[in-house]
């Protein structure tokens, strides 16, 4: 790739951080009509992901990318195949259609330019997601998308039903990330690779290796989450908290589409396995039909397509794991027809909420006169949902059943599941883009009519693609459909259903899926009363699994601290000095390192003095009935420990000694009359035996590990390096001081960054008030994270 | 300790105290000395100056808030480091040019602002804790 696009495609993976920042901005000028503006920045990444589709469609890659730590072989790189070519038109296409579409269901909000900025946010987060080569930046894009998705979902953070969602969000997704990076660092263990691109020819490797199902597992356990597979599908129906445009955006065509791209994008890697061929459609087949059947107990509109959507994600990870072509191809259809489908039906959901102002779909219908153009876009994007002709989502589901096939048990057991989840999808489908609008006009809390174009426009479009693409499938299935499922089974493939239906076993499973469709969408309302009171018998799910799970760890986390943390300063002390003691003697006792007894050197009468006034001091310092007389005793010491450096030759450490022997006497004097203590020593003489017990071991085994070290040859690499270079180099006769500030002057900034914050701490612990009890304000956080909880 | 001969000469012996502090800064380089034992000498000063005093006519004479003069201190290390960037070489690396001070030469380095940094990081961060002791022992 030549080097003057390679900053353009660099340029568009920004792009949408450089909106957010000018969305602020931005909306105070033009209101909600800044959504027009914004929209161009989506609008203007489309097209320039629309210039590598004729290349992608030849079957070549496009990389690029800038190293960044080259030692640590990361770089900042991007890889184009077919997957992450239609992702990243998926993004930015419907991106465009989403800005739009805030811009109306928004208007007058408050933080409509915060919203525009989150939304970028979150589109530049997905676009880097599914772009990135190397594992890093797919990693750092991947928790960016969680991160923003929390922003999003939380939006409307004055009501505790978003902050909880937008907790759970966050907490399901991040547990799934960090899962995604040890199955990511276990990968490049293995195979020695550090991007995507490189991985692909690694797959033999990978598969053969010991660890496969380790890095298996926990890779699964990051796209299982994000793509809220059961059992952790709970929290994406929470996410319909956020505004529909976010609900639209991120839970149904984007975000939670990550894990099943991440499945995609491994599939020709890790794929093929055993363990790949059974877990996959297990934990997919199981979301499918779970999904459905708790779609069908809802009446919120949104609620009623957010279990839909757990559904297709169900359906697209067990077709991505069954492990034929034409099931992988099946796959890539049904993704981006969803993707379309899906998109509009929220936002036709959202136009509803908007213009009647309730969602229920019992307390609304007969509005399809007053709103026409939003009912054409639902039922066009609910017949591709259905999978009728000629839409795309009729070629979803023919491929889907022509990929699963019916030649063993197996397949005619994923089969029929996929008959029984696509029915009940079709039945709700048809629910939402029907019966709101037909029927007897009901009384509803707003009088309906159309809503402005920015409400409408989207939903339109995105309905109107789903019925040309089916229509031009020779085009879609040549620029999209085939490099996609290509780069998903890693060889080339080549997708051909047209519209025309052929007589033969898929279209008898569409017909038998059509016709139980429609009985489910007669008997809709018995359907919803019988899930309705089996979910009410059943009593328990992973949602509220999630509450008893952090409530658990928050209790587990209290009692821990009490223990550890018990507020005694003394037993903080003993504990301390305890390990300390411990870490001087076990090496060296247990290494049989201990130093050989040197015979006593003969010292001039000046040294012994010396050392006589610190045995002073110290027998000064036990001997004291008061503390005060004990703290002026141990700084005798010090001061004789400060005259030794002089004697041996050490100014400046003798110099600093002096000043922190006198700064410290000063400030625990300081420290002594502000916690009024007693000023004599109240210790139980059992107390004070421990005590002395542990510090003399401290001094002992100091004194024992320094008199080991001089035992062994010292190495003068260094000291001679400083001395002959300290002049030369660093034009300084001062060694101690020139090692300080200019050899390892980045270990001297780090120190006084510390003393620093050191200072501060200090500084906040001096200044706590009596009256408030540092327990009482220890607790405060603690209660206020359950209550969010609960 | 509230002595009248301890009162008197104290303000004399903490500008004295200051003044050396200064000079074993200066002098680091080449001679014991530097930024962090000259930081432990001024903020003594102030400590006794502090002590002898009280604490608000010290606050008066330092002006700024010693935790000011702390981060002061970490921003002129920091950026001292960063000259060198603009010479393409690694942060830190130090810097030296020649100027004349009344006739006589004098080396100034990238390596003594830092020095100075963590003079001042010294000198806020032990000062305001002392002080803060100091205010708690007469409140």
């Amino acid at each position: 790739m030549a080097a003057d696009g390679q900053w353009l495609t660099f340029l568009v993976l920004i792009l949408p951080f450089l909106g957010a920042a000018a969305a602020p901005f931005l909306t105070r000028v033009f209101g909600h009509n800044a959504a027009w503006v914004l929209a161009l920045f989506p609008a203007f990444i489309f097209y320039h992901f629309t210039s590598f589709l004729g290349a992608v469609a030849e079957g070549e890659t496009v990389a690029g990318g800038y190293a960044w730590i080259e030692s640590l072989d990361v770089d900042f790189s991007w890889y184009l195949d077919g997957l992450s070519l239609t992702f990243a038109l998926l993004i930015s296409g419907i991106g465009t259609l989403i800005v739009l579409y805030s811009g109306g269901y928004l208007k007058g909000h408050p933080h409509l330019g915060r919203f525009f900025s989150f939304i970028l946010m979150f589109m530049g987060s997905m676009q880097g997601l599914v772009v990135a080569d190397s594992f890093l930046m797919l990693f750092v894009f991947w928790e960016l998308t969680s991160i923003t998705s929390f922003l999003l979902i939380g939006f409307d953070h004055s009501r505790e039903a978003s902050r909880r969602a937008a907790l759970q969000a966050l907490v399901v997704t991040g547990l799934g990330g960090l899962s995604l990076l040890a199955g990511l660092l276990v990968i490049a263990n293995i195979t020695g690779a550090a991007s995507l691109s490189a991985l692909l020819s690694e797959g033999e490797v990978l598969r053969a290796a010991p660890l496969y199902m380790a890095a298996l597992l926990l890779v699964l356990g990051g796209a299982f989450t994000k793509s809220a597979q059961f059992p952790f599908h709970f929290w994406l129906p929470n996410a319909m908290e956020a505004p529909t445009p976010v609900s639209a955006y991120l839970h149904s065509a984007t975000m939670v589409k990550a894990g099943v791209y991440l499945v995609m994008r491994l599939n020709p890697v890790m794929g093929e396995t055993p363990a790949w061929e059974t877990i996959l459609p297990v934990f997919g087949g199981t979301t499918l039909i779970i999904g459905t059947l708790l779609a069908l107990r809802q009446t919120d509109l949104k609620l009623m397509l957010a279990y839909t959507t757990v559904a297709s994600l169900g359906l697209l990870v067990m077709l991505t794991g069954f492990g034929s072509e034409v099931a992988v191809e099946a796959a890539v259809l049904y993704l981006v027809a969803h993707s379309m489908f899906k998109g509009a039906l929220f936002m036709v959901a959202g136009a509803i909420d908007h213009e009647t102002g309730t969602r229920d779909i019992t307390k609304v219908g007969g509005i399809g006169s007053a709103m026409p153009v939003t009912f054409i876009a639902a039922v066009l994007a609910a017949l591709s949902m259905g999978g009728l002709g000629p839409f795309f989502g009729f070629l979803a589901k023919e491929e889907i059943y022509a990929g699963l096939g019916f030649a063993s048990g197996w397949s005619i057991l994923l089969t029929l599941t996929a008959v029984l989840g696509n029915a009940l999808m079709f039945a709700i489908g048809f629910a939402v883009a029907l019966k709101p609008f037909t029927g007897a006009r009901v009384k509803m809390p707003k009088a309906p009519h159309e809503g402005p174009v920015l409400l409408w426009l989207g939903p339109l479009v995105l309905a109107v693609d789903g019925l040309l693409a089916a229509l031009f499938s020779d085009l879609s299935h040549r620029f999209v459909s085939s490099p996609m499922a290509s780069a998903v089974a890693g060889e080339p493939l080549s997708v051909s259903i047209s519209v025309v239906p052929h007589i033969g076993l898929p279209l008898l499973l569409s017909a038998l899926t059509i016709a139980l469709g429609i009985a489910c969408y007669l008997t809709l309302e018995r359907g919803r009363a019988a899930m309705a009171a089996t979910l009410t018998a059943i009593g328990w799910g992973p949602d509220r699994g999630f509450d008893q799970a952090v409530r658990g760890t928050v209790r587990l986390s209290a009692f821990v601290t009490g223990i550890v943390q018990g507020g005694r300063l003394d037993v903080y002390m003993t504990a301390t000095f305890i390990a300390l003691a411990a870490a001087l003697f076990v090496p060296m006792v247990a290494f049989g390192e201990l130093p050989t007894m040197p015979a006593l050197p003969s010292l001039p009468f000046y040294e012994l003095a010396v050392l006589a006034i610190g045995f002073i001091g110290l027998a000064a310092v036990l001997h004291a009935r008061d503390r005060l007389t004990a703290i002026v005793s141990l700084g005798i010491q010090g001061f004789a420990v400060a005259l030794i450096f002089m004697l041996l030759g050490a100014p400046d450490l003798s110099f600093t000694q002096f000043m922190v022997e006198t700064l410290s006497v000063v400030i625990l004097a300081l420290v002594m009359t502000r916690l009024r203590l007693s000023p004599a020593d109240h210790r139980p003489t059992g107390q004070k035996m421990l005590d002395i017990s542990i510090a003399a071991l401290c001094g002992a085994g100091l004194g024992l590990i320094l008199l080991r070290v001089t035992q062994v040859p010292f190495d003068d690499t260094l000291s001679v390096f400083f001395a002959e270079n300290a002049r030369v180099i660093a034009h300084g006769r001062n060694i101690v001081n020139v090692i300080i500030v200019d050899f390892r002057g980045l270990d001297t900034l780090g120190e006084i960054a510390v003393v620093m914050i050191a200072g501060l701490a200090i500084l906040a612990l001096v200044r706590i008030r009596p009256g408030v009890a540092p327990l009482k304000a220890e607790k405060q956080p603690a209660r206020a994270v359950e209550k969010v909880e609960a | 300790m509230h002595t009248l001969i301890f009162r008197t000469i104290a303000p004399y012996l903490a500008s004295l105290m200051v003044l050396f502090s200064i000079f074993v800064l200066l002098r680091g380089h080449n001679e014991p000395g530097g930024g962090f034992i000259g930081g432990l000498i001024a903020a003594s000063a102030f400590a006794i100056y502090g002590i002898a005093c009280g604490v608000a006519p010290v606050r008066r004479a330092l002006y700024f808030h010693p935790m000011a003069i702390s981060g002061f201190g970490l921003l002129v290390s920091a950026l001292s480091g960063g000259v060198s960037l603009f010479m393409d070489m690694p942060f830190l690396t130090g810097q030296w040019t020649e100027i004349d001070v009344l006739g006589l030469p004098v080396d100034i380095s990238t390596v003594l602002f830092f020095d100075i940094g963590v003079y001042f990081v010294v000198v806020g961060s032990i000062t305001s804790i002392a002080l803060a002791l100091e205010e708690r022992e007469h409140a």
